[in-house]
């Protein structure tokens, strides 16, 4: 089963979830927030694997090319420009989709391969872990994260994702079985909540909630979530515990406490992913 | 000599638009034959590269100068790449700006601006 840990709002804990869930439950655990990878630091696997990932841009041969500015025309991200000095390209604005090449009547394009990440696999005690890493001020992560999922060979899978609701988001949510959103009692967190739970509505993709920061008491998403008849998965306390583990780099699940309620978690979301 | 400003209306009583790749509208006057017109910037609803899209449409108009507050990095390159000359406006009306510069009142640009300035407006 591949299971997407999402929030919407950024900080709410996706990624404290989803390294404590896939190391309680020996599930593999894939690092889709390219940007800001943070995985890593909490489940520290042996790096057996770093490989380059890159996209097609285009190449222009001044010297076939005929200025006929049909490549600049075509290009819907704006990333090439026809002047008086030639055609300019604009590489970080390309999203390497070869309109350019096919639409050239001179053959003056070609493709050329430009690295903008990398993806590093790894092994932890006993899951197997990856993780993407976008280059600094590379403004494209979804060829990564296709990369990610495509070298994904587990069955049972974490996927701890970007926040937000964009493409990012939704590139690493494709396909999977089951979404597990993590939010946190404030209006910040029941806002953006709403906004990950439209994507999920949308996408018919299974769903439910984890309360991070919350007490025992019934607090706003509670009575969202039951308003809206949906599955709250656990709650993790606002814990001075967890602020210190975490501090320290550590798992939760170092503490029984924590392992026993990442396993229960866990548990049902086995349950309720394997209805669906 | 034809001279196009970032303008924020489609008057020459309108005022001038300070940003260059979202601006609304480019009006531009051909100082030889008195004709002028005034075009929608394809920049405006540009999800991304608007000052290469604002700068490519320039290009393509064969306009010599431009008037306008501020041109991005990418924008630069686009409009420099075709020898367009760039001046900064003084935010005034479109036919101020144009008497502005026959008196050689305004500055040249010769260095892009922040990139993204035109979306604080938004």
């Amino acid at each position: 089963m591949k299971i997407a840990v999402l929030s919407g709002k950024g900080g709410t804990g996706k990624t404290t979830v989803s390294v404590n869930l896939a190391k309680a439950m020996g599930w593999s655990y894939i690092d889709c927030d390219v940007e800001e990878p943070n995985g890593f630091i909490f489940l520290k696997p042996n790096i057996s694997k770093k490989m380059d990932v890159s996209i097609l841009v285009p190449k222009i041969d001044e010297q076939k090319c005929i200025h006929c500015n049909k490549c600049v025309d075509i290009c819907q991200f704006n990333a090439l420009a026809g002047t008086n000095n030639g055609v300019l390209f604009f590489e970080k604005l390309c999203h390497g989709c070869g309109a350019c090449t096919l639409i050239c009547p001179v053959g003056a394009i070609e493709e050329v391969d430009r690295v903008i990440g990398k993806i590093e696999v790894g092994e932890d005690e006993n899951i197997s872990c990856m993780r993407g890493i976008l280059n600094i001020g590379e403004p494209m992560a979804t060829p990564i994260i296709k990369q990610l999922k495509k070298l994904n060979k587990e069955e049972d899978t974490i996927i701890d994702c970007s926040p937000g609701s964009s493409c990012t988001v939704v590139s690493a949510i494709e396909k999977i079985d089951y979404a597990v959103l993590v939010t946190e009692p404030t209006e910040f967190g029941l806002h953006d909540l709403k906004i990950a739970i439209q994507l999920m509505r949308q996408m018919n993709i299974p769903f439910g909630v984890i309360i991070n920061r919350g007490d025992h008491k019934k607090d706003l998403i509670d009575r969202y979530c039951e308003g809206e008849n949906i599955n709250i998965l656990g709650k993790i306390p606002f814990d001075k515990k967890v602020a210190v583990l975490y501090s320290k780099g550590k798992l939760l699940i170092d503490d029984l406490v924590y392992e026993r309620k990442f396993k229960e978690i866990g548990q049902k979301i086995w349950e309720v992913g394997s209805c669906n | 000599m034809k001279i196009c400003i970032s303008s924020l209306g489609k008057e020459k009583t309108s005022m001038m638009d300070e940003r260059f790749g979202r601006c609304q509208y480019f009006f531009i006057v051909d100082t030889k034959t008195n004709e002028q017109k005034v075009l929608v910037n394809k920049g405006l609803t540009a999800t991304q590269g608007a000052g290469i899209a604002a700068g490519q449409q320039v290009v393509d108009e064969k306009v010599d100068v431009l008037i306008t507050g501020y041109v991005g990095p990418n924008a630069m390159k686009v409009l420099q790449g075709s020898d367009v000359k760039i001046y900064k406006g003084k935010g005034l009306e479109v036919q101020k700006e144009i008497e502005e510069f026959e008196k050689e009142n305004l500055d040249e640009i010769k260095n892009a601006g922040p990139a993204h300035f035109g979306m604080k407006n938004q």
